[in-house]
């Protein structure tokens, strides 16, 4: 069962504020799908390679050419806040 | 003429006795008329539509018609397409005009298909009901009080209420034979692997896959001749010949095997989906089919492998919505953590969120092996159960959904609740099967109810021809909802 | 410093590859662009967008672990690497994790004439992120995503290196391997090439190791010896001062000399890596381990053998030439065009043609002096046409571009005067004309036999043979 500090860890990981008075019911909507997701746990699983994908395939390559040319006039259209090509976010500090 | 089936409406613009251009604006007439009460479309654009309409009437005209040449068709608001506002059911794309197009959105415009709008939905195709849509829940054309299921719940709704005759949606845990078990139509989604994903936004790469809703299965399988076939943009895009999917459709079903799991007959089955379903198989059983029972023992475990696997692809795959590139950026913040929490928060729902939370979880340092991995392994146990059982069968039949759509509200504040009503769809999807959903009675309420049919790894061809004969002996995918003649 | 210290550093060295386009997608890689011009629908992670491999990047992962003589993964798998950073524009980094392409292998250094061999834990594909530029925007950061997606080495060394010297050495040697077998252009002002170091210092004698700093993002090799050196000194005064060190990431900084916490990585990072269910596990055959193996040039240690055991040079000679594959195939060249006399050709190599080429800051393949042209000169000192000396000049005539060493010596009239008829003549006029200088040699004087010879080699023009030269008049003067 998550706890009230694990659920701020998580939200915190995940950059999703949650407004104080939010936290309680969060976790207990939380805590009920674990408890759905509890059963899995318990399943003897001890040699069974772990599936990760649907298909039983391997990487296809792609041949090293260059294909796409210059669009970003047309990405940055898109985008919050953009200056000199550039995207443009609060002061990073490294 | 709205009523009729994709392959009757083709027939007709190829024999030149109706032309897409007059075929578009009957359909934005119905969408006009009855779509803003089913909230189905979260886009329409009549100007695009009747120029694609025009080009496709001067394709035709030239014989250069494809089997799709000017149907009109929606595509789900999960598959980006060029020059149009590709919202997830967000707000955090409420504005996302999509720069590129998905390779079904290519596909569908090379066949010369007419997009009339994009289709409402649970916001990044999480939910079972279309209540989680930042533009408002879909109403069920059978009874608007009532969900049409999720998440593809507005492709569903406008396929039910004949506002096209054919839409795209995408199936991740049952996202599309769910919603069509809950409002009378065909859906099908395809084995992983068969319809790229390229454009497609993800929600749980390896579960997504696109497929698509019309009435009958010979509809499906002419979209699945459009959507599906190798694309190299999609690593997990299976590289095999094209196939023509109409090929068995007429195939009579004496000595098809059609296996029936025990662990899907149980006390959780309401009575009035078991009476259908079990009408249903006895029609197959009638044509010569041969009902088997067979077992998947882990059954039970898929909705719980489900809801570890699933979030954690998403927490991962949502993480780019960070208000930086494009999206939802909060109006005020103090720094850049500020700015990421606040847009995420603002900009993402309450289920959304709720899933990349656990997701979060599911990964973090000290759990990854406990949940994570041990559902992977647990999700290869329940790949292994259809392995199993399809050696004793071709196709697999049970229901899509546990009961019929149930009430708007009923289940939106209770998300273990909502995520039972994909207990048979999901394990499909952790296998990266085939199913699809052909409507085969109505229920309590006189709400439509679907039979599920699950196919070996590219069955497909298979399944349609099962879900195609029984078409052509019963009538419950003509009906129309009451308010759609 | 105590005495009583040992540093322990392990290496992490991220190498871009030399690919023409990025690692998962179609656009290019080259650098300089303007902003953003070279970021395309994948790089910038727009929704729905998916990452295929190239194969070209695999291919040099390929050939870095046999060249390191690592063991190449049948089948390495990708993973997300998730955190929020603006130059990271999915939120993860694609990343090999649990299975890397190239495990182990081993990197061979010399420093202060004993060579060490320092051991590799793996190296694995991943994908660079963009660039944050810090000049002011009203306040805001600007993001350039032109990297994000290139494609990148990493090659983890295991903690084996003592000193801030033998770091640099293994970073040398192993920025000189990735451009000798065409991996990696090398270019450290671009970022082509660049260094984690991972620092710990622990009583000398001890056989566990202290708390260790990551100092991220050394591109010289200057800054990464400073950097650690300054980090050994930071570390064991802490513990001198009864502190404790305590494990972060740290930022070197060039202007002040010190390295200081890196802000960003300040909260404890919890990356949550799982397989990128995008990307299916990378196969590799081993047919195609065969095809990259059969197309690796010689190696630089193997060649280093070569030269000693084949042409005699010695293992400091031998090493400096294999220090590029330039330089050790403009050798090669020399050798071969002069047709043996690999130990003068060395010494011409590394004498004038090395100071040339540091002077005009090229590499061997760039310089003015074609292998060839230095191999004709070689062969004029080696048959006697120009002495040693007169040989300095013409190769600075040749470097000037005034053509090769016939013609500059003809041009010149740079011929030696070997005839011992010309010689006696010279001899004699010189001798007739310092008197002075002869009575002082028959007095016993031998400076002035020093002069004597001077003067000839003057009257020569410094043409004539000087052992020729010494030896009439040592006859004349009886």
């Amino acid at each position: 069962m998550l706890s009230l500090d694990e659920v701020r860890r998580i939200a915190d990981l995940a950059r999703i504020e949650v407004p104080p008075e939010g936290l309680a019911a969060l976790q207990q909507q939380l805590n009920a799908i674990f408890g759905l997701v509890e059963q899995m746990r318990a399943v003897d699983t001890a040699g069974v390679e772990p599936m990760a994908h649907a298909v039983d395939m391997s990487q296809r390559l792609r041949e090293d050419r260059v294909t796409e040319s210059d669009r970003h006039a047309e990405f940055q259209f898109i985008a919050p806040q953009v200056e000199d090509g550039l995207y443009l976010v609060p002061k990073v500090i490294e | 003429m709205f009523e009729l089936p994709l392959a009757d409406l083709a027939a007709r613009l190829r024999d030149r006795q109706v032309s897409s251009e007059e075929l578009t604006r009957l359909f934005l007439g119905r969408i006009a008329r009855l779509g803003a009460g089913l909230n189905a479309f979260i886009t329409v654009d009549e100007e695009k539509a009747l120029a694609a309409a025009r080009a496709a009437d001067a394709r035709l005209a030239r014989g250069e018609g494809a089997p799709l040449t000017g149907i009109p068709v929606a595509h789900k608001d999960l598959f980006c397409a060029k020059g149009w506002r590709t919202t997830c059911g967000s707000r955090m794309l409420a504005d996302f005009v999509s720069p590129y197009d998905a390779h079904v959105v290519e596909q569908f415009d090379r066949a010369g298909a007419v997009l009339v709008g994009k289709t409402n939905m649970d916001e990044f195709a999480m939910g079972s009901s279309n209540e989680n849509s930042h533009f408002g829940p879909v109403r069920n054309p059978w009874d608007p009080a009532r969900v049409p299921g999720g998440s593809s719940g507005g492709s569903a709704a406008a396929v039910a209420a004949r506002l096209v005759p054919a839409a795209t949606g995408t199936d991740t845990g049952g996202s599309i034979r769910q919603p069509a078990s809950h409002t009378g139509t065909s859906g099908i989604r395809p084995t992983y692997g068969a319809v790229s994903r390229y454009g497609m936004v993800a929600f749980a790469s390896s579960l997504d896959q696109g497929g698509a809703f019309g009435q009958g299965a010979r509809g499906l399988a002419l979209m699945l001749n459009v959507m599906a076939g190798f694309d190299e943009r999609d690593s997990t895009s299976v590289d095999r010949p094209k196939e023509d999917y109409t090929r068995d459709l007429d195939r009579p079903l004496e000595g098809v095997r059609v296996g029936l799991p025990k662990e899907y007959f149980t006390a959780d089955l309401s009575p009035d989906v078991a009476a259908c379903v079990s009408a249903a198989v006895r029609e197959l059983e009638r044509q010569g089919a041969r009902t088997v029972e067979v077992s998947l023992p882990n059954q039970a475990l898929a909705v719980p492998v489900y809801y570890v696997i699933a979030p954690a692809e998403a927490s991962s795959n949502l993480s780019r919505f960070d208000g930086v590139r494009y999206g939802h950026r909060a109006a005020n913040y103090a720094d850049l953590a500020d700015m990421y929490r606040k847009s995420r928060a603002e900009g993402f729902g309450a289920e959304v969120q709720r899933r990349i939370l656990v997701g979060t979880y599911v990964l973090s340092h000290g759990y990854y092996d406990a949940y994570y991995l041990q559902a992977q392994r647990v999700r290869r146990l329940i790949a292994r159960d259809f392995t199993e059982a399809f050696k004793a069968c071709d196709v697999i039949a049970g229901p899509a959904a546990p009961s019929v759509a149930f009430p708007i509200g009923e289940k939106s504040d209770d998300p273990v609740q909502m995520y039972l009503e994909d207990l048979y769809t999901i394990s499909v999807n952790l296998a990266g099967l085939p199913g699809l959903s052909v409507p085969c009675g109505f229920g309590a309420g006189g709400m439509p109810v679907g039979l599920q049919l699950i196919g070996d790894y590219f069955g497909e061809a298979r399944m349609l021809n099962v879900a195609h004969r029984y078409q052509q002996a019963t009538d419950w995918h003509r009906r129309l909802p009451p308010g759609a003649a | 410093m105590s005495g009583a210290w040992e540093v322990v550093i392990g290496l992490e060295t991220h190498a871009q590859l030399s690919t023409a386009s990025k690692i998962f997608s179609g656009a290019s890689t080259a650098f300089g662009a303007a902003p953003n011009t070279q970021a395309c629908a994948v790089d910038i992670a727009l929704p729905g967008v998916l990452p295929v491999l190239n194969r070209a990047a695999v291919e040099r992962a390929i050939r870095l672990g046999l060249a390191v003589g690592g063991r190449i993964a049948p089948r390495s798998v990708f993973a997300r690497k998730n955190y929020f950073y603006p130059d990271l524009p999915k939120g993860y980094q694609i990343s090999q994790y649990e299975a890397p392409v190239v495990t182990g292998g081993e990197i061979a250094i010399v420093v202060d004439g004993a060579e060490k061999r320092v051991r590799l834990t793996r190296a694995h594909l991943e994908e660079d992120a963009g660039k944050s530029l810090h000049e002011d925007f009203h306040g805001m950061t600007g993001i350039d995503l032109n990297r994000a997606g290139t494609p990148l080495l990493e090659i983890v060394s295991e903690p084996d290196m003592r000193s801030a010297r033998e770091a640099v050495a293994y970073a040398k040697a192993l920025h000189s391997l990735v451009r000798w077998i065409g991996v990696c252009d090398g270019n450290m002002q671009e970022g082509s090439f660049r260094c984690d170091a991972n620092v710990s210092v622990r009583p000398a004698g001890s056989a566990t190791l202290g708390t260790r700093c990551e100092i991220k993002n050394l591109n010289s090799f200057r800054f990464l010896e400073k950097a650690i050196e300054h980090e050994q000194r930071r570390q064991v005064a802490l513990i001198e001062d009864g502190g404790t060190v305590v494990q972060e990431t740290r930022l070197w900084d060039p202007q002040k000399g010190e390295t200081r916490p890196m802000r960003s990585k300040e909260d404890a990072h919890d990356y949550r890596y799982f397989p990128d269910p995008d990307l299916l596990p990378l196969e590799i055959s081993p047919a195609w381990i065969g095809e990259v193996q059969a197309s690796l040039p010689e190696l630089p240690a193997a060649m280093r053998a070569r030269f000693v055991a084949a042409h005699g040079l010695s293992p400091v000679d031998a090493a400096t030439l294999t220090g590029s594959r330039a330089l050790a195939g403009y050798f090669e060249a020399v050798v071969a065009e002069v047709g043996g006399e690999a130990r003068t050709c060395a010494n011409w190599v590394l004498g004038e043609l090395s100071a040339l080429l540091n002077r005009l800051e090229v590499e061997a393949d760039a310089s003015p002096v074609p292998p060839e042209a230095l191999a004709g000169l070689v062969k004029r000192v080696l048959d006697g046409t120009v002495s040693g000396k007169t040989a300095k000049e013409i190769f600075e005539a040749m470097a000037a571009g005034e053509g090769g060493a016939d013609a500059i010596i003809d041009r010149r009239g740079l011929r030696q005067i070997s005839d011992a008829g010309a010689i006696e003549a010279i001899v004699a006029e010189v001798l007739a004309a310092n008197a002075k200088l002869v009575e002082d040699y028959r007095a016993g004087r031998e400076k002035a036999f020093n002069a004597l010879v001077g003067q000839v080699m003057k009257a020569s023009r410094g043409k004539a043979n000087p052992a020729q030269a010494n030896a009439i008049l040592k006859k004349k003067l009886g």
